[in-house]
C-alpha cells in the first residue's frame, strides 16, 4: 500500500505493507534510527513519537495509520543546529544515562512544556509515567525537564512547535 | 520482532462506508480504532484478523456533547479526551476516576472509548465504569441503529451483543443529581486492574434510591454486583449499609487466581474498594469531596 507521511516536516511516499508498525517504518524505510524500539508490547514507551501533534506509542500505530498525518520525532525537534531546551536539560542534569529512553522521554517532555510552561514535578512525573527508563533515572529526567522549563523552554510558540490537535468541541445541543 | 500477520486494510470515509466494508469482507474482519488493544494481540497472534477497517477518519464518531439530557460520547472519543472534559468531569466523576488510571497518558491519547468497551475485556476499566451508569449504546448496522443497555451488551470474555456488520457509534449516559468514584488497584501505572469498583449513587431525603455497581478483573457477571444494588437501594447512605454493599459484592463476583493474586486477595479487594467508592461518591453527593 502506498503511503505519504509527514516526518518533521517532509514528505515520504513509501509502498508499505498494511502490517508494518509505524517505529519499524521510521527506522527501517526511512533510516531514521532515533526513534527507539524496545518491549514491543506498549509498555516501555521508549517509540514515543507525535502523531498529529500527540505523543503515542509508535510499537502500536501502523504505518498506514500514519497515511496523511503528521509525524515528528526526535530528530525534528532541534532548530536547525541549535538544540532544544528539553535537549540542552538533558545534557546539563545527566538525563541521558544509557540514552535508550531519551528519545521519547525528551518528545513527550517537549509536549508537556508546549501545554504546561511550569510543571511541577508531580505533573513531570504523571506525564512520563508510561515510559520507562532501564537506568531508573528518573531523577535526572524529572531535573533535566525542569531545567527546561526554566531555560525558556516552557515558552515554545507557534512557528517552532507542531501545532497540537485541535481539542474536540463540546457541543450543547 | 513482534510483526502481526498480514491483513487488508480498508479506511473507512463515514459510517455506512465502514458498515459496508464490514459486511463485505464479514466475519473475519476487525474494526480498529485507536488499536491499542487490537493490535497488542495481533502482534501475538491471539487475534488473526483477515481485514482491518480503520475508522479513525470519522470525525463524526470523536465528539463529546450533551444531547437533551444526556452525555453523549462518540465512540472514537480517545481516552484523553473523555478525561480532559470538564463536563464528563462535573457529571461523571466516576468516568474522569476511572479514566486517570487506565494504561498511561499516551496510550489514553490513542486508544478510545468505544473501542474499549468493543473489546470487552473482562479486566477493562470503562466497561464497569459505564456498566455502574448504566449507559446505553448506540449502534448502527445494515438495518439502521439500535440501542443496547451496556448490560445487555457484554455477552462474556471479549464477546458482545454487536453482530457482525454493526459499529458501535456513541455511548449516552443520563445526566441526573448522582454522585459516583472508581476505585482501583494495580501492580504499576499502565498495568491492568487487579480489581477495580465503581459506584453510582442516588440520594433522596436521605435514602439511597438507585445504586450502581461495577467491578471489574473479578469476573463480576457484565461487570456488575447486582446484589450489592438491590442491598443498597431503599436503605441509608452510610458506612454500614457500604460496608455490606462490599460484602455482597465480594460473595457475588467469581475472581479466578492469576499472576495479579489468588482468589481470596481479589475477593477482598472487590469488597474493600466498592465499600471505598461508596464511601467517596457519598462524600461527593455531601459537597465534601471533589
Amino acid at each position: 500500500m502506498r503511503i505519504t507521511v509527514n516526518v518533521n516536516g517532509e514528505q515520504h511516499t513509501r509502498d508499505v505493507e498494511p502490517r508494518l508498525l509505524l517505529v519499524h517504518f521510521l527506522r527501517d524505510e526511512l533510516g531514521l534510527t532515533g526513534t527507539h524500539w524496545g518491549c514491543d508490547t506498549s509498555n516501555c514507551g521508549v517509540c514515543a513519537v507525535w502523531l498529529d501533534g500527540t505523543p503515542v506509542k509508535s510499537c502500536t500505530v501502523l504505518a498506514v495509520m500514519a497515511d496523511g498525518h503528521e509525524v515528528r520525532t526526535v530528530e525534528g525537534l532541534a532548530h536547525g543546529t541549535e538544540l532544544d531546551p528539553v535537549q540542552q536539560g538533558f545534557i546539563a542534569c545527566h538525563g541521558l544515562q544509557c540514552g535508550f529512553c531519551t528519545p521519547g522521554m525528551m518528545m513527550t517532555a517537549r509536549w508537556l512544556l508546549d501545554h504546561n510552561a511550569d510543571p511541577s514535578e508531580e505533573d513531570i512525573r504523571e506525564a512520563i509515567s508510561g515510559q520507562m527508563c532501564r537506568c531508573t533515572g528518573y531523577e535526572n529526567i524529572v531535573r533535566s525537564i525542569r531545567w527546561a522549563a526554566e531555560h525558556g523552554g516552557g515558552a515554545r510558540t507557534a512557528d517552532t512547535a507542531t501545532e497540537a490537535a485541535p481539542g474536540r468541541e463540546e457541543v450543547r445541543a | 520482532m513482534q510483526v502481526p500477520a498480514a491483513f487488508q486494510y480498508e479506511t473507512a470515509t463515514s459510517v455506512e462506508h465502514a458498515i459496508e466494508l464490514l459486511t463485505r469482507y464479514g466475519p473475519e474482519a476487525r474494526v480498529v480504532a485507536g488499536g491499542h488493544s487490537l493490535l497488542p494481540m495481533m502482534k501475538l497472534r491471539l487475534a488473526q484478523p483477515e481485514a482491518l477497517i480503520d475508522i479513525n477518519g470519522l470525525g463524526e464518531l470523536a465528539l463529546i456533547r450533551v444531547d437533551g439530557h444526556d452525555l453523549a460520547v462518540g465512540a472514537m472519543v480517545r481516552h484523553a479526551e473523555l478525561l480532559a472534559s470538564p463536563v464528563v468531569g462535573e457529571h461523571f466523576p466516576i468516568l474522569r476516576d476511572a479514566e486517570r488510571v487506565i494504561a498511561d497518558p499516551l496510550v489514553r491519547n490513542r486508544g478510545t472509548v468505544g473501542g474499549s468497551l468493543c473489546q470487552a475485556d473482562p479486566s477493562e476499566d470503562l466497561s464497569a465504569a459505564f456498566s455502574a451508569l448504566r449507559a446505553a449504546l448506540v449502534v448502527q448496522g445494515p438495518g439502521g441503529r439500535r440501542t443496547i443497555g451496556i448490560r445487555e451488551f457484554f455477552l462474556g470474555p471479549y464477546e458482545t451483543a454487536l453482530t457482525e456488520a454493526e459499529l458501535l457509534v456513541e455511548i449516552r449516559v443520563p445526566i441526573r443529581s448522582h454522585a459516583s468514584a472508581y476505585r482501583k488497584v494495580e501492580r504499576r501505572v499502565g498495568d491492568w486492574a487487579v480489581v477495580a469498583a465503581g459506584a453510582v449513587l442516588e440520594i433522596t431525603d436521605g435514602v439511597v434510591t438507585e445504586a450502581g455497581i461495577g467491578l471489574t478483573a473479578v469476573g463480576a457477571p457484565r461487570f456488575v454486583s447486582e446484589q450489592a444494588e438491590d442491598f443498597l437501594r431503599g436503605g441509608r447512605p452510610d458506612d454500614e449499609s457500604f460496608a455490606q454493599a462490599g460484602r455482597t459484592a465480594a460473595q457475588e463476583c467469581r475472581p479466578t487466581a492469576d499472576q495479579r493474586g489468588p482468589v481470596d486477595y481479589k475477593r477482598h479487594l472487590a469488597g474493600e474498594l466498592t465499600t471505598r467508592a461508596l464511601r467517596v461518591a457519598a462524600a461527593r453527593a455531601r459537597g465534601q469531596e471533589a
